[in-house]
Formats: structure tokens, sequence, C-alpha cells
């Protein structure tokens, strides 16, 4: 019997380093993603303006060598706001997506492992949740205990869960039919040692893929709750609820919904790019078609 | 076939179930109490109870949740109670404007993403492909609520060409509707389109790979046929699927969109009635909504059948 061919080591396959720094979508995604996150841990230590000092004499300024990107209606300036936003965006959407991945990626790991009536079971209830247009289903959560940062986080949450329940299903069903699974079988282990030992760590890149893509629509959603009053609360600054402030002030004052919406596209963009990067690395399948 | 729909319709029916019990324990457990919300904190203690009679507050949480899913199965949504006037009043007055924006969106998305999408798989890899899959990258990045900002600021501030919000009623006229409604559907469209051309192209570019595409290709078939004929039918499966979870997802961006454009919608009704506490009008609107997320999945897997014969035979 020969060796099955995908395992073996192609010769033309260049090196791994190599690949990383030839992947543009990669090397840009990770570079802004970076730098949205150093603006945001930078803000702990400096911002250019304190913004709890209000100076309203200096409101709606544009443009200027002290304030960047201008002021808004209270004299705070816009960059400080921005860098301190980023700080509440990035945290409810890791947040949402650890609290997707560590309900949904068990679930869908055990319905693979199990089967039957349990996945049955699990993935009806995957289709329920997804007939609850999210958005719809994260006022109705934020209504209910109220708006703020936190039960952002929950709403977003629970709507992270059933898919990483469906692409850790997905993943495992196709790992389970392997030789060295049966190997494993053979071997003695149980469906939970095996699906720890072997299982989850051959569906790491997918889960990554998949987290990266959340992260990106998290920062999204969390855009929209906040600025239809739901995330978090003044004074704390949100990118969301500063776009909801430039809308009745914007024949005065445009900039101030330009930035805060730079801001979301330039996070979601670059998080999008690593995403795919990190899927062209990650999966050998693909690199070879391109 | 006959067989496979009747199992979709009854999945369906269930879920709607499942659905209608959520909604409802969710909504139970909201603080809150209507009779209390409608009379005011200084109302009398004989007043608020009776109230509460009235509504049917007292009866057990069973008995009204059966009367509230059968009252819905013939049509009657209820009261609400801080309009006074039956929920399905309501629901038919504010479903003339989200419908409209909802199918114009998608009518707009569709007609945009996969000319797009096919134009860029058929010139994989050359400049052509890279920009527009680029802009489309960029759109998807794109929050639709910043993007409706700014196209107030282009077209209703600067150049004055369209009303910045609110709606005029369709007796305004079909012009005036459709002008009140043109912005929102650009603004709800657009990043949904990227996502949708990305979807397209990739789909495409899958089934160009086949051999019976370069079989056609080799008997001579002309490039324009092969493409638009052979491979996207074939393309179409994944893109029906994106399509169908972009009409859930347009129903729900229409609360956003329409809380922007101050339009008198389902989603600004159903935003409005959470805050104000008005519990049925909440649930009959959700309960719409999810009820309208499982006809178009079924509307989907209907569509799979017309395009991929064999789905037809199988099950």
């Amino acid at each position: 019997m020969s060796l099955d061919p995908t395992l073996r080591e192609d010769p033309a396959e260049p090196h791994f380093l190599w690949l990383v720094l030839s992947n543009r979508s990669f090397l840009i995604g990770a570079a802004v993603t970076l730098a949205v996150a150093a603006m945001a841990l930078l803000s702990f230590v400096w911002t250019p303006h304190d913004i709890t000092n209000l100076v309203v004499a200096d409101r709606l300024q544009g443009l200027s060598w002290s304030h960047p990107l201008g002021t808004d209606h209270l004299g705070r300036d816009i960059l400080s706001m921005i860098m301190i936003g980023a700080r509440n965006s990035i945290a409810v959407a890791i947040v949402a997506v650890v609290i997707g991945m560590g309900v949904g990626v068990p679930l869908g790991a055990w319905a693979a492992a199990r089967g039957g009536w349990l996945d049955d079971v699990l993935m009806r209830f995957n289709d329920l949740v997804f007939a609850f247009p999210a958005l719809l289903s994260a006022i109705m959560i934020t209504a209910i205990f109220g708006p703020g940062a936190v039960n952002a986080i929950i709403a977003i949450g629970i709507f992270n869960v059933p898919v990483f329940a469906r692409v850790a299903r997905a993943g495992a069903l196709s790992i389970w039919p392997r030789e060295f699974i049966l190997a494993a079988r053979a071997a003695g282990k149980s469906r939970t040692l095996i699906t720890i030992e072997h299982i989850l760590p051959n569906i790491t890149a997918l889960l990554l893929v998949q987290g990266t893509i959340q992260f990106a629509l998290g920062i999204l959603a969390e855009a929209g709750l906040s600025y239809l009053g739901l995330g978090a609360q003044p004074p704390m600054p949100s990118w969301g609820r500063m776009l909801f402030e430039a809308q009745t002030r914007m024949i005065v004052a445009p900039h101030l919904a330009i930035f805060p919406g730079l801001a979301i596209v330039v996070t979601v963009l670059g998080l999008n790019l690593l995403g795919d990067g990190l899927r062209d690395l990650l999966d050998p399948r693909l690199r070879r078609q391109r | 076939m006959t067989a496979y729909l009747a199992k979709r319709l009854a999945t369906g029916l269930a879920t709607l179930l499942v659905a209608s019990v959520v909604v409802f324990c969710v909504l139970e457990i909201m603080p809150g109490d209507p009779a209390l919300l409608m009379l005011g904190m200084n109302a009398e203690p004989e007043a608020l109870a009776t109230l509460r009679e009235q509504m049917g507050l007292n009866q057990p949480v069973v008995l009204r949740y059966l009367d509230w899913v059968c009252g819905m199965a013939v049509g009657d949504f209820g009261r609400s109670y801080t309009y006074s006037t039956p929920v399905h009043d309501l629901i038919g007055e504010r479903i003339l404007v989200s419908l409209p924006l909802a199918i114009l969106s998608l009518i707009l998305s569709t007609a945009i993403a996969i000319p797009v999408g096919i134009f860029a798989a058929a010139r994989r890899g050359r400049p052509a492909d890279t920009v527009t899959m680029g802009v489309a990258q960029v759109g998807v990045a794109i929050p639709n609520f910043w993007f409706a900002l700014l196209l107030i600021y282009l077209f209703a501030v600067w150049l004055q060409l369209v009303p910045a919000g609110g709606f005029p009623g369709w007796s305004a006229g079909l012009w005036a509707g459709l002008k009140a409604l043109i912005l929102p559907a650009v603004a709800l469209a657009l990043p949904q389109a990227a996502i949708l051309a990305r979807v397209t192209r990739s789909a495409m570019l899958e089934v160009l790979g086949e051999d019976y595409i370069r079989t056609a290709r080799a008997k001579g078939m002309p490039r324009r046929v092969v493409l638009w004929h052979h491979a996207l039918r074939n393309a179409m499966i994944p893109v029906l699927t994106i399509l169908g979870l972009q009409f859930a997802f347009l129903l729900a961006g229409t609360i956003i969109i329409e809380n922007v454009f101050y339009l008198p919608g389902l989603g600004r009704l159903v935003f409005q009635a959470i805050t104000q506490r008005d519990l049925i009008v909440v649930e009959g609107v959700v309960m719409l909504l999810v009820a309208a997320v499982v006809a178009v999945n079924i509307l989907v897997d209907i569509g799979y059948a017309i395009v991929d014969p064999r789905l037809r035979t199988r099950r």
C-alpha cells in the first residue's frame, strides 16, 4: 500500500516563513490590527487631551495642530475619544468571541463526537437561534437587562455561539473518519479524550479564522448597538455613540461623523484582511489552488 | 418534491412554535409593569388592579401564552398598550415602509453584486479583479449606518437631491415615497452587495475550474454563453444561501437604518415599543420578523431545487 500522496512533503513547497512574508493580506491585516490594539493600549497611559475635562469654549473645532481630528460638541478632543473608544470596541468584540468559542466549540465538538439525536437537537437549536435576526435579539437583550457594555457583550456573544458550534461541528466531522482517529479509537481512547487530544488541535486553524471574522462582526455590531444608545454608556466614549452624536451636528461639523466611522472601517478591514491571510496560510489546500 | 416541501413546512412551523415560546418567556422576565407604565407612577392601586384585570395580566402564564399564540394564528396580535390600537393595524401601517425598503435593497444589492462577482471571476488575477475585490473588501467593513450618514451628508445636505429623513407616506405619491426610501435602500444594500459580490466571485471560480466548463469551451461554445449559462447556474447555490441569510440581515438592518432616517417602519416601531415596555407590540413584531426569516429560508430551499434538478428527486 502506497503512502497517501497528500501526506508527502512537497519539495516545491516554499518555507512557511516565506509564505507568511509574501502574504499581503496577512501582513497588512496584522499591521492594522496591531496598530489599533496599540492605540487602545496607549490610551491607558496617554491621550493627546484629557477627555474628562470639558472645554466648551473649544467646541466643534475643525482640524488643527492641537486637535488633529477636531473637537466635539463638548470641546472634547476627537482623536483622544477615538483612542479610548477603541478599548471599548476591542473589549466587547473579544469577550463576545471568547463567549461564542467557549460555549459553541464544546457544543459543536460534542455534537460531532456523539452524533445521533443529540446532534439533531443541537443543530435544530442552532437553526432556531439563526432564525432570530441577530440585531433584533441584541436589542431585546439590552432592553431587558438595561443598556451597557456588559449586556452588549452578552448579546453579541450569544450570537457567536451557534456560529462557532457550526464551524466546530463541520470541522470535527471531517476529522473523525481519518485513519489516525481510528488508530486512537483502536488504542481504546474515549471519544472525549480523542476530541481533546486529536480533534481540537486539528480544527484550531478553522476556529482561528472564524474568530477573526466574528471579531470584525462584533466590532460592527457593537458600533450599531451603541449608535442606538444600547452599548457603552457616557461618559465612556464609543465609536457608535460618537456617530450618533455627530448626526444632528453634521451640517456644522461633518468631521464629527467622518473619523469615528473611519476608525470602524479601518479596524474591521484590518481584521478581515488578517482573517483572509490566516485562511490562506493555514489551509494548505487553498494555498495550492492559487 | 411534495414530500420534501411538506417536511420543510413542518420544520418551519415547529421553529415558529419554539420561537414563540422563547419570545414569550424572554419578555415575561422583562422588568417593568405595563399597567404601571400606562397609568404613571402615582396611579391609584384600585385603578391599577382593574387595568391589570382588563389587560389579562392576572391570568396564569400558560393561559396568556395560549391566548396570544391562538390569537396570532387567526391574525389577531392583541392591542398595543401605548397606542391603544390593535397591533395588526400598527404592523400593517409600518410594514408598508419596511417591506418596500427591504425588497428595494435586496434588488439593489443583487443587481450590483452578481454582475460584479461574475465580472471579477472572469478576469481572475487581472487588475480589474484586484480593484473590484479591493473595493468589495472595504465595502464589507463599512457599517451601514455610517454609510447612511455619509449619504445623507452628500445627497441631502450638500446636493439637496433627496430628503434627509422622514417618510411622506405612499398617499403623497409613488415618487415621493420612493424618493424617501432611496437613500436608506442604498445604505442597506451596498455593504450587503460587497459580501454578495465576494461570494459570487468565489462560487464562480470554483465552477469555472470544473471539467464540463473546459469541455464546453473546447467544443467551441462562446465564452459569454459558458459564463452566463453553464457556470452561473451552477454557482447559484452558495449565492442563494447568502441571499437568504442577507434577507434576515436586511430586515434587522432596517432597525438601525429606520432610526437613522426617521422612517416609520417596523424597526422603529419595535425599537420604540421596547423602550416603552409595550410588550405585546414587541412580541408581535418579533414573531413577524422570525416568520419572515423562516419563510425566506423555505423559499431558498425551493430555489435550490429549481437551480439544481438533482435536489428535486433526492430525499
